[in-house]
């Protein structure tokens, strides 16, 4: 029963994760994901967004089950994929794949760049027709002599191109892009990003695209999730939607934008994340947060809807007539 | 896709033992190597003697022209023995660090790579044998298993295999966490593919250039053993049992311990020079960029 | 006349030539922007004006640091030792490996008042722990006692910036301070080092590859592209009317607010390494406007209104968006 609009449907997601208890110290856990859910539509682009130990990563890998979630289920294609047999989720794995954060060690450094992109069909068994691994590197923007060259001979950004090339090879429907410009140069970065549009349109993708870059995930995504330590604080329903949580609120007042016209004067946020190993009772984020209530500091709120498709987990969200601070 | 491969794979190692070849002590230490493993291989050809054949009226002979290194007690030709005894020292020390070095990948990928249980389990066996010294392991070893060439490297392949295993357990578990083994597991890829395209091939390199090193070791322990009388039986020629019986003759006739000796410590220099000039050209990433 | 001028400076490791003539200069109470990809030679100024270019086996070959009209270039060792750590301080990007882990971190800050300005070990604790309470670190007389481990990056690279300040330096150079760091927290890094300069009178050289980090905090920007200058103006004149193509292109690879879909194409090509500059203009097989003369000719230096720049086309405000 394939759902029509939908191509994933992410439900209740929670990961734990435990230290494992040593001779002196007493067993941890750790909440990298707390019950998150969402869904992407077929050809759209979802950004999901926050900063270091917001479980963003933890959820990519969820989604492609490189990791086993401890509850809830991925659904891909209207197939529940904890469901799968091993033998079934290796064929799942040619419809979703993973485009890695670092160029450097994405890439075996003893494969050379046909064997990189030639791995996929000798993991799935496929046979390699000929000219394949050229017209795939011709399609990430590489010339076909790069194909006998080391990852090591090659720049940050062909690299990266190389690595989309290898996730392009099978022919998948859903691209999970983890930072995948994050350790680029600005100039190489929005190379990158112009190939995956391009990409995107030629070849019908969906793409659920991590990133800490508000800024980017606004100009690049059509739906945005903000997480932070764990959980969806706020999802918005377009890039330009004004944000309610106090926190999405935050991240878009740290964007320094390129326009000397427009200077902040004053920090919005103070504080640092806390660690992700005991969580307040509360609102995770009260501590750094001007709004906070004493409830905040109680009760953890959850998503609640505002508007079509926009939800914020927040008792105080920001209202329409309320300025932004300057 | 195969045809890349096996053309990409021997171009990188010969580009290493190469490489190593072009330095001075390398080129040195590699020749004194293969000068000797050559002379053992074609012994029978390069010298008129037999290592075996008494001749009781040329007994302790100095060095001199029909007899370039003189002879032992028996008459025996120094030199035939120790090309012969060569044969011993560098097939039973080769041979066991090979079967060593195989096991111990063996054990440490798999400890490495599957973690849990079996890692503990096989961490502590390895640690227990890695807290006593080698040639305490082979002793006992032998004595369990009886003197002789098959007792020898019974005992030299148990004595070293902790070492490549923590090695080799240390190497794959760092290379367990690099994004490209992430990448393989969500291609589909299964732990055999993982395990023989991506962890052995990243880790192996270091692992066989200790394996060299040890090698080295290995002549001494081999040595040793045979010096204990525990080695190759007579009149099986070996370097410490030649050493041992000249030890009785040191004054009478030094040659007797020299020569072996001389011929055990070059070669284990020599060794430790080539596998030094070899970890000199080990990474593989020195190679320039090309754009 | 600036406090630190950096003139017609080139800097060479063997044969190669890493920098060539860079100039800029930078005042008490104003902050410098050097800006430029990986590659263009960012870091290895620093290392120049620190004078550690022996580290990595570099020397000047011409040119002039001058620093409150001292030459830093024709001091040696033990002279210029003088001036780094006391008048000029030096902020790391990676605040992780810029502390001792072993040393408690106020002992860290300490030492260098002590080892500079020749403070008892108690006059330089309660320093100590004045500046750390002036950087906003809260507690500051307990995080005096916390290790590097105990904190989180922020307040590591807080502790980096109040070793700086603890020599009380003219001059502070910063390389890259924020890129480690989570967005709210360069935000607030940022901040606290621009109160500084405007509060303390200080100079600032802030080494980024960030144009929104060069936009809210410079006041001017010199724009480095593999090892020449490209371009030097005043921070709103340089967003507003960039005159070198390099400039142009860079400003434009960030996304902004309402911007259409395809309009981030980036800069094709990447930096050249050094051993592979092209001759003539180094940017002009990245550039969308060279001419054949670009590929010849090195580029000289044109003054501008305020400024300079190296381009045989300089753009103008009305060939923007073109």
């Amino acid at each position: 029963m394939a759902d029509a609009t939908n191509l994933l449907v992410i439900d209740r997601l929670t990961k734990r994760f435990d230290s494992g208890a040593g001779l002196f110290a007493p067993r941890r856990s750790m909440t990298a994901v707390r019950d998150v859910s969402l869904a992407v539509s077929r050809g759209s682009v979802v950004g999901v967004v926050g900063e270091s130990g917001c479980g963003k990563s933890t959820l990519a890998r969820l989604v492609l089950r490189l990791l086993e979630p401890t509850q809830g289920t991925v659904h891909f294609d209207g197939i529940d994929l904890g469901k799968l047999a091993p033998r079934d989720l290796r064929k799942a794995r040619r419809r979703m794949q993973m485009v890695f954060q670092d160029p450097y060690s994405s890439l075996d450094p003893r494969f050379t760049i046909e064997q990189v992109v030639g791995e996929p069909f000798t993991v799935q068994g496929e046979v390699l027709a000929p000219g394949r691994i050229a017209e795939l590197l011709d399609q990430v923007g590489l010339a076909g002599e790069i194909a006998r060259s080391y990852p090591h001979q090659l720049s940050g950004g062909q690299r990266q191109r190389v690595g989309v090339a290898r996730a392009l090879a099978l022919r998948p429907d859903l691209l999970v892009l983890d930072e995948p410009t994050a350790s680029l140069d600005v100039s190489i970065q929005a190379q990158i990003i112009k190939l995956l549009q391009d990409l995107k349109r030629d070849l019908g993708l969906t793409y659920l695209f991590i990133s800490h870059d508000l800024g980017l995930v606004r100009y690049f995504c059509d739906r945005i999730i903000v997480m932070y330590l764990g959980a969806v604080v706020e999802e918005l329903p377009s890039p330009s939607t004004e944000p309610r949580h106090p926190y999405t609120r935050a991240l878009l007042d740290s964007t320094f934008s390129p326009d000397p016209g427009k200077r902040r004067h004053l920090a919005s946020l103070t504080g640092e994340i806390p660690s992700a190993f005991n969580l307040p009772k509360g609102c995770a984020f009260a501590a750094r947060c001007s709004r906070a209530s004493s409830r905040c500091l109680s009760e953890r709120p959850s998503l609640t809807m505002h508007a079509s498709g926009h939800r914020a987990a927040c008792f105080h969200p920001i209202a329409d007539d309320e300025k932004e601070p300057s | 896709m195969t045809a890349a491969a096996s053309s990409a794979r021997p171009a990188l190692r010969d580009h290493l033992v190469a490489r190593a070849f072009r330095t001075k002590t390398g080129a040195i230490a590699g020749g004194w190597l293969v000068l000797l493993a050559l002379a053992a291989i074609f012994a029978h050809v390069l010298t008129p003697y037999e290592y075996d054949v008494q001749q009781l009226s040329a007994a302790y002979s100095p060095p001199s022209l029909s007899h370039w290194l003189g002879t032992d007690e028996f008459g025996r030709d120094l030199l035939t023995r120790i090309l012969y005894g060569a044969r011993i020292s560098l097939s039973v020390s080769v041979i066991s660090i090979g079967l060593s070095v195989l096991a111990g990948m063996v054990l440490g990928a798999a400890a490495g790579y599957f973690g849990g249980r079996l890692d503990r389990m096989i961490t502590t066996v390895i640690d227990l044998s890695w807290s006593f010294p080698e040639i305490l392991v082979a002793l006992i070893l032998v004595a369990i298993i009886g003197p002789g060439v098959t007792g020898t490297m019974v005992a030299i392949t148990v004595a070293y295999l902790a070492q490549f295993a923590r090695l080799t357990r240390a190497q794959v578990m760092a290379i367990k966490s690099e994004t490209f083994i992430e990448a393989a597991s969500g291609l589909g890829a299964s732990h055999r593919h993982i395990l023989f395209r991506h962890l052995l091939p990243n880790a192996i390199t270091p692992v066989l250039v200790s394996g060299m090193l040890a090698t080295g070791d290995a002549i001494i322990l081999e040595a040793t053993l045979g010096f204990f009388g525990l080695g190759a039986q007579p009149p099986t020629p070996s370097w410490g049992a030649m050493m041992s019986s000249g030890t009785a003759l040191l004054f009478k006739a030094p040659w007797i311990i020299i020569f072996p000796g001389l011929a055990a410590a070059i070669t284990v220099v020599s060794i430790n020079l080539f596998g030094d000039a070899l970890i000199a050209g080990l990474d593989v990433r020195s190679r320039p960029r090309t754009e | 006349m600036g406090l630190l001028e950096v003139d017609r400076l080139s800097v060479g490791i063997g044969r190669l030539t890493l920098l060539e003539e860079i100039a800029f200069e930078v005042d008490r109470g104003e902050i410098l922007g050097l800006v430029g990809e990986s590659g263009s030679g960012k870091s290895l100024t620093a290392l120049a004006i620190a004078g550690l270019l022996p580290l990595i086996g570099a020397r000047v070959t011409a040119g002039a640091i001058r620093f409150d009209n001292t030459d830093l270039t024709r001091l040696d060792e033990s002279r210029l030792r003088k001036f780094r750590g006391r008048r000029i301080a030096f902020i790391t990007q990676n605040p992780m490996t810029a502390l001792d882990p072993l040393q408690p971190i106020g002992e860290q800050v300490d030492v260098v008042a002590r080892l500079h300005l020749g403070l008892t070990a108690d006059v330089a604790r309660s320093r100590t722990i004045e500046i750390l309470t002036q950087l906003r670190i809260p507690e500051a007389a307990t995080i005096y006692r916390q290790y590097p481990h105990q904190l989180s990056g922020g307040m590591k690279q807080r502790v980096v910036i109040a070793m700086a300040l603890a020599g009380e330096p003219d001059l502070i150079v910063a390389d890259e301070p924020t890129t480690a760091l989570d967005v709210t927290v360069q935000a607030q890094i940022i901040h606290l080092l621009t109160s500084l300069v405007r509060e303390r009178g200080l100079a600032l050289v802030l080494i980024t590859h960030d144009m929104g980090v060069v936009a809210q905090c410079c006041d001017r920007v010199a724009v480095l592209y593999a090892g020449r200058l490209a371009e030097q103006q005043g921070v709103n004149a340089l967003f507003a009317t960039p005159a070198h193509p390099y400039t142009h292109a860079l400003i434009d690879c960030i996304p902004k607010d309402g911007m259409a879909r395809d309009s981030l194409t980036g800069i094709a090509g990447s930096v050249p390494s050094v051993a592979h500059f092209p001759p003539g203009c180094r940017f002009h097989p990245r550039c969308i406007g060279r001419q054949s003369v670009c590929e010849t000719n090195v580029p000289g230096a044109t003054a501008l209104p305020g400024g300079v720049v190296s381009c045989h086309f300089p753009l103008n405000g009305d060939q923007r968006h073109g």
